[in-house]
């Protein structure tokens, strides 16, 4: 009994080792250079599969992502830069294949909003915080300040 | 004190008021889209307005057509149609394809996807050629440089080798009506 036991955990815990390992990169793209690999794999991360479109590359099973992921591969062998590789692809796909957006002008609404919303709700508090403090503490009349006057005298 | 109960200022009540017209605004827009009927999924291309990529694709053997050369695109329109013989909405399409091949304003020529030529035969002789030149590109790599994203897609090149406008998806009778056709006669028209 014991050893039945110890036998299936060791089957599930042998499950569960590889189960992480399953990914949609295959064995055959991997490339021999560690470096170049580790690069490869940082690019796919960041570009967005265009059939699935809420995966990126480096995640997905699609024809197209293993098209592309090759691509990427040959693309550094051949010496391409980071940058290089990605421009050709923006090029053919548009901005819309990043997963994180270009810091550029046609971007800035897109980056700028939650700044500028932050400065908005900034400036309101302090313009309401200013305002109240105008509002007089005492607002008693001149003839109300009187009587008080008089009722404390007495 | 007084102050305050005599003056609940009207600009204070428009204040009050921001976040529902705010809401409502939104909720207009969003609204808009939706019932716009618009495929999100469909991604304009990046390529419009920009030269054809330079594509030389040998032809699809035992049709006696040209492959697909951008070279030739220069002083016709021409109508560039990504197809597979495994791709359904192809098959789909294809009536409307041969409709198009009717007018011969337009040269209509094919990118043949990631295919068996023999399977792209058949797929052509079971259900007839609208096609005038069929470049092959079974590893794919010339429609990755077109931007092509989902089998079918079609193109079209104007005279100045420019890409002015892509369909993604297969075409339908109103899709050409509305769409397509429109963007052939704008290319038509275009000197050049």
């Amino acid at each position: 009994m014991k050893a039945r036991f110890s036998v299936a955990s060791l089957v599930l815990l042998l499950a569960l080792f590889f189960a992480g390992a399953a990914q949609a990169v295959k064995p055959d793209e991997v490339l021999q250079d560690p470096a170049l690999e580790a690069r490869a794999r940082a690019l796919s991360g960041g570009l967005r599969c265009m059939v699935c479109q809420n995966q990126s590359i480096d995640e997905s099973d699609a024809d197209l992502a293993r098209d592309l992921r090759i691509l990427v591969r040959q693309r550094l062998v051949a010496g391409d830069t980071d940058r290089q590789v990605m421009d050709y692809i923006v090029s053919r796909y548009g901005e819309f294949v990043l997963l994180k957006p270009r810091f550029s002008l046609r971007n800035a609404l897109l980056w700028g909003t939650p700044v500028l919303l932050l400065l908005a709700g900034g400036l309101f508090i302090v313009l309401s915080a200013r305002s109240r403090r105008t509002v007089p503490d005492s607002a008693l009349g001149a003839e109300e300040q009187a009587a008080l006057d008089k009722m404390l005298s007495e | 004190m007084s102050n305050e109960t005599e003056a609940p200022a009207p600009r204070r009540r428009l204040f009050v008021l921001l976040p529902l017209l705010v809401f409502l605004g939104l909720a207009g827009l969003f609204l808009s889209q939706l019932l716009s009927g618009r495929d999100t999924s469909e991604i304009p291309s990046a390529l419009i307005g920009l030269p054809a990529p330079q594509t030389s694709l040998p032809p699809l053997e035992g049709m006696n057509l040209p492959g697909l050369e951008s070279k030739s695109f220069a002083g016709r329109v021409t109508l560039v149609n990504v197809f597979a013989s495994w791709c359904a909405p192809c098959r789909e399409e294809h009536p409307v394809l041969l409709g198009l091949s009717q007018d011969k304003r337009f040269t209509l020529a094919a990118l043949n996807y990631k295919d068996q030529p023999e399977n792209a035969r058949r797929f052509l002789g079971e259900l007839g050629n609208p096609y005038q030149a069929i470049g092959v590109d079974p590893a794919g790599r010339a429609a990755i440089d077109w931007g092509v994203y989902g089998v079918p897609e079609t193109f079209v090149v104007g005279k100045d080798g420019k890409i002015a406008y892509k369909h993604v998806g297969p075409l339908t009778p109103d899709s050409v009506r509305a769409l397509l056709l429109p963007q052939i006669e704008k290319a038509l028209s275009a000197p050049g």
